[in-house]
């Protein structure tokens, strides 16, 4: 064995061949048998069917707004069985009144305005459907039908045909309906409704001038200002006083704590001041005040409605799956009902619920959602089968041994960690700045308060109360929100998907960076394979690659992807066998491909994919698949390797050992057969003695490393496809950026940092004004939306300058 | 000069009569989604089209 080696890279005539002929649908190449119709060519019949439909019905504007904008349809036929079931239909829709049902189903297809037009124009297609529209942003369609002609099933169903299927999972029974947090809107419009009115109002008494008519009507213009107030301070600021009171309550004093005594003192200070008749009231800055931070927070809470970071397995498994009962009866049963000893039926591209034992049929199960691992693995009748996996050829019958919530996958969501909230044991920077804060505001009240009752006692009280009012930290409050909101904003945009601006802050602070192996640093798309064995004559790699044209195996797709471009031949003779290889006969040539065993050799590496070729009954070779790795993975590495320590933690077995021995920098740690809570133990040891960790996975079996860490990145190849519960979701093209974003953070740290400076200095100014004694509103009208104003710019420039280095 | 009560009640129960349509404007949940209108209202032109002879596929 082993007497030449030749190594097969991506051909590039593959990749121009892939450019040539797009499927008109749905943009996808077509490789071996197009399909012509109307001067128009089809990738799959699939495709051809959906723009049969839609030119049937006049949609085809579907194609003009965007080109080839479709998703080829998958195979349903009886996959939405289950949605027959009354209890099920009762779960899943919004509204269902006499005839009219409303149902809002997420979609994950949906991508462009294409879209929008046709999901909108649903009723062309089906006269029931009275009203369908679309929320893009969270990749949603709410359809309004009549129930009494027309079921969800058929709804779902003629989603499904034109290639919008939509996604439901277990997750959709559980939670039923959620209710929409408007609140900070409305907050939001409160405050700044008041505080225009009050501006406008407390606008003539800013010169001072004694005037006949100002006079006159000054209590009433008062008045009409402390009104206004009222629902601001008693509404508006609510959060303010609830936080400050539950930060006492734990012995820490958050930023919270000196802004609810800032409001507290100028509602009391003005009322006193307007009842007295002292003056005219500090209601201006009061209104303001909260409007700029609930301003802050509004642009803090930009959320990515279409991702969604706290995903457990229920979002991945299906509600309802198929059950044969004991006289064979075929049937929909709810997951959360199977029990011990069920028969179940798993058709093709289904997902496995619950652990169980296969008992007839040709299993091939996809584990990639729960390992990364993207290749099938084929069991026999008797073998087990675990909770999570896909089935990927034909119909299999299995028996549950399990429950859903005792398999083997549902049981790391036991684990603690899922149960904590990450943001709660992590202080901000904010809150460290606020502590010392509020203890000088404090003293410097206190003394100078004390030094004016005994210079002047009639001025003591207000010092006291004008320190405490210009002291209040509206715009420290407001330099972590912008800054961060802006970061998170050109992260997003960069493909990076942070769940929340506390994110950035525990990035900047991190030491260890860990790394799952398949997924994440390998990609899956793609690999290498390199031929083992005697040197195939041109005629048998002629063969080969027509033989591989014929199968739909992944691996033989890939294969077929690697060798270099052939004529095409006709085959006299073709078979398949499925779990095993494939064989074929031309001019009295004859192929095997496949396992060892089908090729008739004894199997011995077991570390690495292999595929075994034999001709004419002689065993020639064998082609040993590697994994490829990111683009730029060594030189991001070398970039990460001074500043952290770096460890690679897969569930893999040593078989790339060597490989990425070779690649990465000499003082990465590998560790090899990491169980899913191997890793999560593994982060927790390492944070117990002091390191603050970063991980990246992909696959569900990460999610307990991903709780458990510090900063949790979920790689995703296509976001809008699901990701294990995380605290960011990073685009797999943008791996190689990963320290240019923590980079950034970094940066970010320090605008916050320096934005807290300026804020000091206008503080300094302020508390001039206020020790001496002479803090008219005017002054405090000024001077504090100037302090926010300045914060807002700053940051502004200074988080798009960082933005614009990340390139 | 009580003419200034009459201006002043004026011009707050305007304000009131607009933070109220703002209100009821958050409630519907107009602004729960701020992107797809922005697209639905370029599509006003394929919408009404209703006579299934007129081609539509001008661009091929």
């Amino acid at each position: 064995m082993g007497y030449s080696f030749t190594t097969f890279a991506t051909g590039i005539t593959e990749q121009i061949n892939m450019k040539q002929s797009p499927c008109y649908h749905c943009g996808d190449h077509c490789d071996n048998n197009v399909i012509n119709f109307q001067e128009k060519i089809f990738c799959c019949t699939g495709c051809k069917t959906v723009f049969e439909i839609f030119s049937k019905n006049d949609l085809t504007c579907y194609y003009d707004l965007q080109s080839s904008p479709g998703a080829i349809p998958k195979e349903i036929e009886g996959k939405y069985d289950f949605l027959l079931q009354q209890g099920i239909i009762d779960k899943l829709v919004e509204f269902n009144d006499d005839d009219l049902q409303i149902v809002n189903l997420y979609i994950p297809h949906i991508h462009c305005s294409s879209c929008i037009w046709i999901l909108e124009n649903l009723n062309k297609l089906n006269k029931n459907i009275s009203l369908s529209q679309v929320d893009f942003g969270k990749k949603t369609v709410r359809v309004h039908y009549n129930s009494a002609t027309c079921s969800l099933k058929e709804v779902v169903v003629l989603l499904s045909t034109i290639g919008y299927e939509p996604y439901i999972s277990l997750d959709d029974f559980s939670t039923g309906k959620k209710d929409i947090n408007r609140t900070l809107t409305y907050k939001l419009g409160i405050a700044g409704f008041a505080f225009g009115n009050v501006m406008f109002l407390s606008f003539p008494e800013y010169f001072e001038v004694s005037e006949f008519w100002l006079e006159q009507y000054k209590p009433l213009f008062r008045w009409l200002m402390f009104s206004f107030s009222l629902p601001v301070v008693f509404y508006a600021s609510q959060d303010y006083f609830i936080s400050a009171f539950k930060g006492l309550k734990a012995k820490i004093l958050n930023i919270d704590v000196p802004i609810a005594l800032g409001i507290i003192v100028l509602f009391l200070r003005s009322t006193i001041d307007i009842i007295f008749d002292l003056g005219s009231g500090f209601f201006d800055s009061l209104t303001g005040l909260i409007f700029f931070l609930l301003l802050g927070k509004f642009f803090q809470q930009k959320t990515y409605s279409f991702l969604s970071f706290d995903r457990d397995y229920k979002s991945y498994f299906p509600i309802a799956i198929t059950k044969i009962s004991k006289e064979g009866v075929e049937g929909p049963i709810q997951v959360y009902e199977i029990e011990k000893g069920d028969r179940l039926l798993i058709r093709n591209e289904e997902l496995i619920p619950v652990d169980g034992i296969l008992i007839n049929g040709k299993a091939k199960i996809d584990y990639s959602f729960v390992t990364g691992e993207s290749e099938p693995i084929s069991k026999k009748p008797g073998d087990k089968l675990f909770a999570g996996g896909k089935q990927t050829s034909g119909v299999i019958e299995m028996e549950a041994i399990k429950t859903v919530k005792q398999s083997y996958l549902t049981q790391l969501w036991h684990n603690d960690v899922f149960s904590k909230v990450k943001e709660d044991s992590f202080t901000t920077l904010t809150n460290v700045i606020s502590k010392r804060f509020t203890i000088y505001v404090l003293s410097i009240a206190f003394i100078s308060t004390f030094f004016w009752l005994i210079v002047d006692s009639s001025k003591a009280m207000n010092v006291f109360t004008s320190v405490l009012i210009i002291a209040c930290p509206c715009a420290i409050a407001l330099a972590a929100p912008f800054t961060l909101g802006h970061l998170l904003r050109i992260f997003g945009k960069k493909k990076f998907y942070l769940k929340n601006t506390t994110v950035i802050e525990q990035m900047a602070d991190i030491n260890t960076i860990i790394f799952d192996k398949t997924g994440t640093i390998t990609s899956n798309k793609k690999s290498t394979a390199i031929y083992e064995g005697q040197v195939l004559s041109n005629d048998e790699e002629l063969l080969l690659k027509n033989t591989l044209r014929g199968s739909n195996h992944p691996l033989s797709r890939t294969l077929y992807d690697l060798l270099k471009e052939n004529d095409i031949i006709t085959l006299d003779q073709f078979e398949e066998h499925l779990g095993k290889g494939i064989q074929a006969l031309h001019n009295n040539n004859h192929i095997k491909i496949g396992s060892a065993s089908f090729v008739g050799e004894t199997e011995y590496s077991v570390l690495n994919t292999t595929v075994h070729i034999s001709s004419n009954n002689t065993y020639k070779g064998k082609y040993i698949f590697y994994n490829t790795y990111r683009k730029g993975l060594s030189k991001l590495f070398n970039k990460l390797k001074t500043t952290y320590d770096l460890v690679i933690l897969t569930g893999d077995n040593e078989g790339e050992l060597e490989n990425l021995k070779k690649l990465l920098p000499v003082k990465t740690k590998l560790l090899f057969n990491q169980k899913p809570e191997d890793k999560l133990e593994y982060i927790k040891y390492h944070q117990s003695e002091g390191a603050k960790v970063l991980m990246i996975g992909d696959g569900l079996n990460d999610a307990g490393a991903l709780a458990q860490s510090n900063v949790g990145i979920a790689l995703s190849e296509n976001v809008n496809v699901f990701s294990p519960a995380c605290d960011a979701i990073l685009d797999a093209k943008m791996f190689h950026q990963l320290d240019g974003f923590i980079n950034a953070s970094k940066s970010g740290i320090n605008i916050v940092k320096w934005s807290f400076a300026i804020s000091f200095l206008y503080n300094i100014i302020g508390l001039y004004f206020a020790v001496t004694g002479q803090l008219a509103p005017v002054v405090a009208a000024i001077l504090m939306p100037l302090s926010s104003i300045s914060i807002v710019v700053f940051t502004t420039l200074a988080t798009n300058f960082v933005g614009k280095k990340l390139e | 000069m009580s003419v200034i009560y009459i201006l002043l009640s004026i011009s707050i129960i305007v304000a009131i009569i607009f933070f109220i349509a703002f209100i009821f404007a958050v409630k519907s949940g107009q602004y729960d989604d701020s992107y797809t209108p922005s697209v639905r209202m370029l599509f006003e032109d394929e919408l009404v089209k209703e006579q299934p002879n007129k081609s539509t596929q001008s661009k091929d």
